[in-house]
């Protein structure tokens, strides 16, 4: 058995913490579930941090102790929906400060998305928000090699700041993801955050129905690279689907798709969240688009 | 030494910052007047005693959160004065290229850390510093940006967390034009004691803000609402109403009756013909 991805971000920091003397700040850090098991409970507690109920104060908090980069600085954000308080020093201090002040400010912060009964702003996935602003760095892991990545990729370049898309969907989640690529597909599909996993749902289905797919996991959003085999995919399909859990309009998922069709000659559609708000009963919510909803979406599209 | 004494043989170098940092304000209006300068400037003219008494009681230095109106603490606090004239001038012959402006000037050899234009944010930023360093952080602000949230609530987690953490209120009366009557019926300094901190509430007078500053131990926060006279708009080279008084007269008045004429005479000229060259 393999480590799934919220213990291994718990375990990551502990090392942080013990190797490196990281800090970790946030609001509720050491309440009941430790975020969901992602925040150690078992080490040394003076580098866990607990911040005030101050979103907006708490934000700058941890962009100016990432200033001081004499350890590594990381902020929980325990809802996506919170960064629009959070982000502000965050994308107009951090992101800038090498470029305008010529001063570094290596802030991790993890911003977590969760969905489902839990209502119209801690129910979304905002990564939106943030991914337009330039002078920050954006993943989206799913899985334990991935979020490695993400940090080691933080790590290795000391300027600027770098926000981890995570989604609690995925924290149970203990395998890694490939590329598929098929002879003959119609259709590429490209997958975002927690759409991913229900990608990999849909795929068994799509393939039972003789609906033949490329299928792409994207979490590397800030710098973005186009994968080659993604180019030459859309380059024999024509045909390029997006599937996000923030919302499609004005999103990343259109402007992805945007982006890409500038660069391949293609028929773009994107799936992510529906242009409502999100309740918290199962009929007012608005969820990551699931398997069954994938399938209907690449039939209307392939007929 | 006791306090007033030590204050009363750093007079005279206060003096001097303060005439530096007038004058150098002087030419700024000038070459904005002129179209030297195309950008908009915001002037400490005025409310110098601040940062050259501040300054000069750290001698050896904070590190400074700052906003716009802070030439003086740049200069006070001995940052390079022709670079702040490129900033001005947009130069591109600065590291900058003169992207900080007037309004978000920073200089890694003083600790100066910039500004990001968002009124106020420069204080949960320097709590966070001070949170991280543990070490002394002054962080400035205006009347006008007391009155963001983020800024009450970073300070008042500071005072939560005992922090050695500098907080100086500039308080012109004036946001824009708006005067305090008009937004807001509280005042600061006694929020701050009724949560606990160490709080005054003193007007420019170099010696009122040196014997407060005297109070901090630097093992829990203090705040300073300084009481002051902004003698040019808020942006740019027009002139407010005539001011109640000017502390640079006022100061130097009080300067005389310790120092030599001929000392304090001196000081003048070096300071104008140093900022005259750096105009040429």
């Amino acid at each position: 058995m393999g480590i799934t991805l919220g213990n291994f971000i718990a375990k990551k920091t502990a090392d942080l913490m013990n190797e490196a003397d990281a800090i970790v700040l946030g609001q509720c850090l050491t309440a009941v579930g430790w975020v969901a098991g992602t925040v150690p409970s078992w080490v040394n507690k003076k580098n866990i941090i607990e911040l005030s109920m101050a979103d907006v104060a708490n934000g700058g908090i941890a962009v100016g102790a990432a200033l001081n980069q004499n350890k590594p600085v990381i902020y929980v954000v325990r809802y996506q929906g919170f960064l629009w308080y959070n982000a502000i020093s965050i994308v107009n201090y951090a992101a800038k400060s090498k470029e305008m002040f010529d001063i570094g400010c290596p802030l991790l912060v993890r911003a977590i998305a969760m969905e489902g009964a839990i209502g119209p702003v801690a129910g979304n996935s905002q990564h939106s928000l943030v991914l337009r602003m330039p002078g920050i760095n954006v993943f989206e892991p799913m899985t334990v090699n991935e979020w490695e990545f993400s940090w080691d990729y933080h790590q290795s370049q000391r300027d600027l700041p770098t926000i981890i898309f995570e989604h609690r969907l995925s924290y149970n989640n203990e395998e890694e993801f490939s590329n598929i690529l098929r002879d003959k597909s119609r259709l590429t599909i490209v997958s975002i955050s927690a759409a991913r996993l229900a990608m990999v749902e849909s795929t068994q289905k799509l393939d039972a129905e003789n609906y033949q797919c490329d299928y792409f996991h994207l979490f590397k959003l800030s710098p973005l690279v186009w994968p080659e085999d993604l180019i030459n995919s859309v380059k024999e399909t024509k045909k390029l689907l997006i599937l996000d859990s923030d919302y499609d309009d004005f999103g990343i998922a259109e402007s992805l798709a945007f982006k890409f069709s500038k660069l391949v000659e293609c028929e773009t559609f994107v799936m992510g969240l529906k242009r409502k708000s999100a309740g918290f009963s199962r009929i007012t919510d608005n969820l990551t688009p699931n398997a069954d909803m994938i399938v209907s979406k690449v039939k209307e599209i392939l007929g | 030494m006791n306090t007033e004494k030590i204050f009363a043989s750093n007079m005279l170098k206060i003096y001097e910052k303060m005439f530096f940092c007038r004058e150098f304000e002087l030419k700024v209006v000038e070459a904005h007047k002129s179209g030297q300068i195309n950008i908009p400037i915001y002037l400490s003219i005025g409310q110098e005693s601040i940062p050259s008494t501040i300054s000069t009681f750290f001698d050896t230095g904070i590190p400074i959160f700052a906003q716009h109106r802070a030439h003086s603490y740049f200069l006070s606090f001995g940052g390079d004065p022709m670079h702040l004239v490129g900033e001005l001038k947009s130069s591109t012959n600065i590291w900058s290229k003169g992207s900080g402006g007037s309004a978000s000037i920073s200089s890694k050899s003083i600790q100066m850390f910039g500004h990001s234009g968002l009124m106020g944010d420069q204080v949960p930023i320097a709590v966070g510093y001070c949170l991280s360093t543990n070490s002394p952080v002054l962080s400035v602000v205006g009347d006008a940006s007391l009155e963001e949230d983020y800024v009450i609530s970073a300070f008042m987690y500071a005072i939560s967390k005992n922090l050695p953490f500098l907080f100086i209120c500039e308080d012109n009366n004036l946001s824009i034009l708006t005067p305090k009557i008009d937004r807001r019926n509280w005042e600061f300094t006694p929020v701050v004691k009724a949560m606990g901190g160490l709080a005054f509430d003193v007007d420019d007078n170099p010696a009122s803000i040196w014997e407060s500053l005297s109070q901090w131990e630097k093992d829990r926060p203090m705040f300073i609402n300084i009481r002051t006279n902004r003698h040019y708009w808020h942006a740019g080279s027009g002139e407010d109403a005539k001011p109640a008084e000017d502390r640079l007269k006022l100061f130097r008045n009080y300067v005389e009756t310790i120092y030599d004429l001929r000392d304090i005479e001196a000081i003048e000229k070096k300071a104008i013909m140093n900022v005259g060259s750096l105009w040429e």
